[in-house]
């Protein structure tokens, strides 16, 4: 019988031989992702935490990241209820401020291996996919259940395969690929269902793999995945996990899908989500020469070394154009050394940017980088809904590091090809 | 019952900006500012008992729970919409509120048209056309009947744990 991977995975989650599309079945997933919004989730079962304790201490996954260090002493408040309770119930999964960006730390630390069955409150979760991992996000409420009881219920999803062919070119990144993917496929062109990658995967990193799957949800999925492959191995072991401590999970080449969607790489081209929807797809080009007062490196979706050295090698001896603020926030504390080592760091300050700690920063609008009225920010983040970064008046226009490295030299929309 | 309408892809943050993400958690806290930045007026003229309706892909965008907690406090009967994304689909199932996927009952309304609600059997109309709409799978029905997901996870661990 040839299965799919959410259909081969969520089996073997669930203790049955074999599940089918629709079917609702119960599974205890092996990590529980949440960040700030730990606070409120631990204050809605405040009682019964103390009654049962957490069913299990080591499925929560707490990284604070969003709003990082506090911003107010509601924010300062709420990471120091959550330091309470974990001390308290002693996790062992806590990440202080500093540390990095929830899903970043996730895959960095070894918390997420192939084969394995993740959730977190944040709709990014989906990212771990690129591990080979089943990955979706839930709400708080779902969370502080889950910490009381380990089990929730999965509707088993469809599938739909996007096949991959070519290599991309010079200056083209994932980026610029999950966008055209997203314009093409449609913000709820693939809601409810299971993404499979497939193709010439092999031409893409792991940190590409990481940005495509980071903004799946974008397009209504519940999940996607890459297979596991010799890049994943290559990775996981470049962080110390041994090859037999998971057990991958490969979907079969002839299992029933909704739909297939074949995709050349080599058509790609810088691309930017245009306000106010993520799947309103342009090229560079139809918006080049748009002014942009704020430029942001960085987020879940493209905060990682590759990102930061993409943007360096566009940077080095330039300078970011007057009026324009160039932010560049590194997804993690490992990211920012290993960036400082090699030099990544200096170059972008020398060419004038502004560096932020390691997290969201201001991608949801709550703090360091907040927008006025009549602004336009060029960001490597995943959202630009009207209002996102803290300003109704403002604009947000998604694009690639190499698009909004360029795009800072000149203070406006640039395409990176043409950065000599 | 006064029927709120608005469009296609209406996300998470046009529901509840994400600037209060992390300092509005309470319901008091959040009814302020529901649709703050899609319809101005929601906030204040909302009643009990109104009823939302949408096209495609409502609820899209962040996981944050805000619209939905917030909806159920302020008396959201139902949301019909023609679609709705998952995270928001199940943040309802897990504060017992009703949504109700319905694209044909969305597509012929029109503003001022009489709307009733017959959630037992399934049924919305619209002046004068009835149109059904799914029941949710059983193990699912159970949670959002039981008053949504921690009432419901109250009552397991009643039965099933024993005070250490």
């Amino acid at each position: 019988m040839n299965r799919t991977f959410a259909e081969k995975l969520l089996a073997r989650k669930a203790g049955v031989e074999s599940v089918v599309p629709g079917q609702v079945v119960i599974c205890r997933p092996d990590r529980l992702l949440m960040h700030d919004n730990a606070a409120a989730i631990f204050g809605k079962i405040a009682a019964e935490l103390e009654r049962y304790g957490p069913a299990d201490p080591d499925l929560p996954v707490i990284v604070l990241d969003h709003v990082i260090p506090a911003a107010s002493e509601k924010t300062a408040t709420n990471h120091q209820r959550i330091r309470t309770v974990v001390e308290r119930h002693r996790l062992p999964n806590f990440f202080d401020v500093g540390i990095g960006i929830c899903h970043q730390v996730m895959l960095e630390q070894e918390l997420v291996r192939p084969g394995m069955l993740a959730v977190g409150s944040d709709s990014h979760t989906c990212s771990y996919g690129a591990v080979n991992a089943f990955a979706t996000g839930i709400d708080r409420t779902e969370a502080a259940a889950l910490l009381l009881t380990g089990e929730t219920w999965f509707k088993v999803p469809e599938t739909i395969r996007i096949n991959l062919r070519g290599s991309l070119g010079s200056m083209v990144t994932a980026k610029d690929l999950i966008l055209f993917i997203i314009g093409r496929l449609g913000a709820d062109g693939a809601t409810y269902k299971s993404i499979e990658f497939h193709g010439d995967i092999d031409r893409l990193t792991f940190d590409d793999r990481f940005t495509i799957a980071n903004m799946s949800v974008e397009m209504g999925a519940k999940n996607a995945v890459f297979p596991f492959d010799d890049v994943t191995q290559t990775w996981l072991e470049s962080i110390g996990v041994p090859r037999d401590s998971y057990e991958p999970v490969q979907a079969d080449a002839e299992a029933a899908c909704d739909a297939v969607f074949d995709f050349d790489l080599t058509d790609v081209v810088p691309a930017i989500a245009a306000p106010h929807k993520v799947d309103n797809y342009r090229p560079v080009s139809e918006l080049a020469g748009t002014e942009v007062q704020q430029c942001l490196l960085g987020t879940c979706t493209n905060g990682r070394l590759s990102d930061l050295e993409l943007a360096a090698g566009i940077l080095q001896s330039r300078q970011v154009a007057p009026g324009t603020r160039l932010l560049v926030a590194p997804a993690s504390r490992r990211v920012l050394k290993q960036a400082i080592e090699q030099g990544i760091i200096s170059t972008l300050i020398e060419a004038g940017a502004t560096l932020l700690p390691p997290g969201c920063g201001p991608c949801l609008g709550a703090h360091q980088g907040v927008l006025a009225p009549g602004e336009k920010c060029l960001s490597t983040a995943n959202r630009n809904f009207k209002g996102r970064m803290g300003c109704t008046e403002a604009e947000i226009y998604l694009a690639s590091p190499a698009t909004v490295a360029a795009s800072a030299v000149f203070g406006k929309v640039t395409d990176p090809r043409e950065m000599t | 019952m006064r029927i709120w309408a608005y469009g296609d892809d209406v996300n998470t943050d046009m529901l509840f900006p994400g600037k209060y993400t992390y300092t509005c958690a309470t319901p008091e806290e959040i009814k302020p500012h529901l649709l703050e930045d899609l319809d101005a007026g929601f906030a204040s003229q909302v009643k009990p008992g109104d009823v939302i309706f949408a096209g495609s892909n409502f609820g899209c965008g962040s996981s944050r729970e805000q619209p939905v907690v917030g909806f159920k406090a302020v008396g959201i009967a139902a949301v019909v919409a023609g679609g709705f994304a998952r995270i928001f689909y199940r943040a309802a199932i897990n504060q017992g509120l009703l949504l109700i996927e319905c694209p044909d009952a969305v597509g012929a309304y029109r503003p001022g048209d009489t709307v009733e609600l017959d959630i037992a059997a399934g049924r919305i109309r619209v002046n004068d056309t009835d149109f059904t709409f799914p029941r949710l799978p059983a193990e699912i029905l159970k949670i959002r009947d039981a008053g949504g997901l921690l009432a419901y996870t109250r009552r397991k661990l009643e039965r099933t744990k024993e005070k250490p």
